[in-house]
């Protein structure tokens, strides 16, 4: 209130300086511009200050919603406290806590203050086509119509040494904590750590959520070698850090350890009987930048952890990923192209003698227009308990953007298991997102 | 499994070791648009060195969030940004994972410009994503008004003074240098200008609010039906008859956009379509905060004269 009462004296001041430059004509015209200036400067410094003290005051106020209004309404220099929309949480943002300056997201109102970016985003399937899979295949049919996954993010900072990342997806049949993590960011010597439950950093697709994948579905390597559909996702810590390198080379280190369980039914993969039993994961990423254009990623992965056939049996697995992009900036929301390959090798020791499997995939998409993208994949993989059983498969796929939170994704899919059954398949998506405005996928 | 932690523990110590010393004696300053570099670089000097992360010549909405960007980062002393979510898809990760904690939001190393500018479209009713791509915190768009140009200017002067108080003196002398510099210019954009005040325009995205407000043009209509949703045929035949009936003769549209829909509109309506620079370094010739006014003050009020 007492800031707005300094505007409304500014005002008169200016208001004043007027009427003064009316009646003396002979005032210096310049001298007097630069005055109503100053203050407009001093009107508009406050109006900051007032966005910030806002922004502050929501910061601190209890969470229950009875904190006093903003006030915004009496002068109308901030943002009007925004009725919830229909999803409730559209512009609830993150918020500096105990900084002076603005941040993420607008906190439209005390109530929901602190408040994380709440965002949902649902994921329909739709399948056609005959895919006899025998049960021991690792990639199994969609059902004909499914609400394949509705994920809920909650993101926000923790206090000035931390932010937190959550993911609930909720499936037709059930609840999974896909994700839940704290991410320390203030860490000295330039260490990056994590705690929680989180996608692996093995290779590149197991790091990405079922709505950033360039497909509607996962790689058979992926369905085969490395744990299914949620990949290796456990519970444990990460720590990362940017290692010297030389000018303009990115070069990052990912040490993970985690409790040993990744895989589903059809994609077992670590499985941890023991306290001891924990997995790990190394991730070595080195980046380059090309041309401004162009950039060239290159990963090499590490993975170790004990297999559903008993604590003293291992699955090792080893993987190179490459991604080459180009998006020229000058044309960057109607152009671009990716191309992206993984290969792992998986050694998996069971009774009589361990199994060595190898599995890759090879994808390109490109943009065509500002809302039309083609792609296609080519798959080859080993099964892990059995080297001599191979499954490989091709896609071609074309995806719609109506908005940047919106898209429809038709993927026509061939399978041949190696039982000898070959699977015609055509997939159709529709994902759509609601909230916050997450980050764009890179 | 030791052998594969104690693996990884020596590459992280031998990380930490051989990681380069301490900084430079510059306050290193990241800026995320080239606008801010600009105006950082006049009050820093050779105080500071300074970077922007995204081109003057790409839309600041859609940058990608690089690696490459995070090895700026990582020793930013300081990083400016324009703020009110225009970089919401972009900045926020790479902030996360530079792993340096003096540029963390809340922290003093991380500076939200728009606290100092005049900010407009500040929505005052509901919204929602059927407004397109709104912000909800205001028009992000706002360093293209000169006097928000000075403001700006002041605000990272004094931030640059806190940092670095030896050199204050250095910063508020180069301050009022740019003031000078930048009154001296504002009268001459303003004698340009003057004889347009009242002029309608159409733009294709709300990019240009502030620079309309500035120098008195009426913006009446964009080529996007709505913020970041493309051009369509139903709006664009809308928006083609609304600028026949209110004689809008001039389309301003960024370099990041394609033209062919503005110079269909431009066909039908006679109206001159112009590629301004919404950033500094967006062309060769706007390689600063003053020859980005220039270019499109120049081009402007050649396409007003040219046009009645």
């Amino acid at each position: 209130m007492r800031t707005i009462s300094i505007i409304a004296l500014l005002l008169s001041l200016c208001g004043g300086a007027w009427a003064q430059a009316g009646a003396t004509p002979a005032a210096d015209d310049s001298a007097l511009q630069q005055k109503v200036r100053d203050l407009e400067d001093r009107i508009i410094a406050l109006e900051g200050e007032l966005r910030s003290m806002k922004q502050q005051q929501a910061a601190q106020a209890p969470p229950n919603g009875t904190a006093a209004p903003t006030g915004a309404a009496g002068i109308g220099t901030g943002p009007t406290p925004a009725p919830a929309s229909s999803n409730g949480v559209l512009g609830v943002g993150i918020l500096a806590q105990g900084g002076p300056a603005p941040t993420y997201g607008g906190a439209q109102s005390n109530a929901k203050a602190l408040n994380p970016d709440i965002s949902a985003i649902g994921d329909f399937i739709g399948s056609a086509g005959g895919n006899s899979a025998s049960p021991f295949a690792g990639l199994q049919p969609f059902p004909a119509l499914s609400m394949h996954e509705a994920e809920l993010g909650f993101q926000s900072i923790v206090d000035p040494y931390a932010r937190a990342d959550v993911f609930l997806s909720f499936g037709e049949e059930g609840v999974d904590l896909e994700e839940g993590y704290i991410t320390f960011t203030a860490l000295p010597a330039g260490f990056v750590a994590k705690a929680g439950k989180m996608r692996a950093a093995f290779g590149k697709v197991n790091t990405l959520h079922n709505h950033v994948l360039p497909w509607i579905d996962r790689p058979l390597m992926t369905y085969n070698l490395v744990g299914g559909e949620d990949g290796i996702d456990d519970a444990g810590f990460s720590v990362q850090r940017i290692l010297p390198a030389p000018k303009g080379i990115f070069l990052e280190a990912t040490g993970q350890v985690f409790r040993g369980d990744s895989g589903d039914a059809f994609s077992p993969l670590f499985s941890s009987s023991r306290h001891s039993d924990v997995s790990t994961v190394a991730h070595l990423r080195g980046y380059g930048d090309i041309n401004e254009s162009t950039n060239l990623d290159l990963g090499l992965s590490y993975s170790r952890g004990h297999n559903n056939v008993g604590s003293d049996f291992l699955t090792n697995l080893y993987g190179f990923d490459a991604t080459l992009r180009w998006k020229p900036l000058r044309r960057a929301i109607y152009h671009s192209f990716v191309a992206r390959t993984e290969a792992v090798w998986s050694q998996r020791q069971q009774l009589p003698f361990t199994q060595r499997s190898f599995g890759m995939y090879a994808s390109a998409d490109y943009q065509l227009g500002r809302r039309w993208f083609i792609g296609g994949r080519y798959d080859y993989a080993r099964r892990p308990s059995d080297q001599n059983l191979l499954d490989r498969g091709g896609s071609a796929l074309l995806t719609y953007w109506p908005s940047e939170f919106a898209q429809i994704r038709g993927q026509f899919r061939r399978t041949q298991y190696a039982e000898g059954n070959d699977a015609n398949e055509l997939l159709m998506q529709v994902q759509f997102s609601i909230g916050a405005h997450g980050a764009h996928p890179f | 499994m030791k052998p594969t932690l104690l693996k990884m523990l020596f590459v992280l110590l031998a990380g930490v070791l051989l990681a380069p010393g301490a900084a430079a004696k510059k306050l290193n300053v990241v800026t995320s648009t080239t606008d801010m570099a600009a105006l950082a670089q006049e009050v820093g000097g050779d105080k500071i060195s300074v970077e922007s992360l995204a081109k003057g010549y790409q839309d600041p909405h859609f940058v990608e969030a690089k690696p490459s960007f995070l090895l700026k980062l990582r020793h930013a002393d300081l990083l400016i940004s324009v703020g009110l979510q225009l970089e919401i898809g972009w900045l926020p990760p790479l902030i996360t994972q530079c792993g340096n904690g003096r540029i963390q939001p809340g922290a003093g190393g991380y500076l939200d410009a728009s606290q100092f500018a005049q900010i407009l479209d500040i929505p005052t009713g509901p919204i929602s994503r059927a407004l397109g791509d709104v912000h909800p915190l205001g028009n992000p768009h706002y360093w293209l008004d000169p006097d928000n140009g000075r403001r700006i200017a002041k605000g990272i002067a004094a931030k640059l003074s806190e940092m670095d108080p030896a050199d204050q003196a250095y910063f508020q002398q180069r301050l009022a240098d740019f003031e000078k510099r930048l009154s001296e210019a504002e009268k001459r954009w303003e004698a340009q200008m003057a004889p347009f005040r009242g002029r309608k325009i159409v733009t294709y995205h709300n990019s240009w609010p502030n620079f309309a407000h500035h120098y008195g043009l009426d913006v009446v209509g964009y080529v996007e039906p709505r913020p970041g949703i493309p051009p369509t045929p139903g709006h664009t035949f809308q928006l083609i008859q609304m600028m026949k009936r209110e004689n809008v003769k001039v389309l301003i549209m960024e370099p990041y956009f394609d033209s062919k829909t503005p110079n269909s509109i431009g066909a039908a309506t006679g109206a001159k379509v112009l590629v301004l620079m919404p950033s500094v370094g967006g062309d060769k010739a706007s390689t600063d905060y003053f020859k980005l006014f220039d270019y499109d003050i120049g081009l402007l009020t050649q396409a007003f004269n040219a046009t009645k």
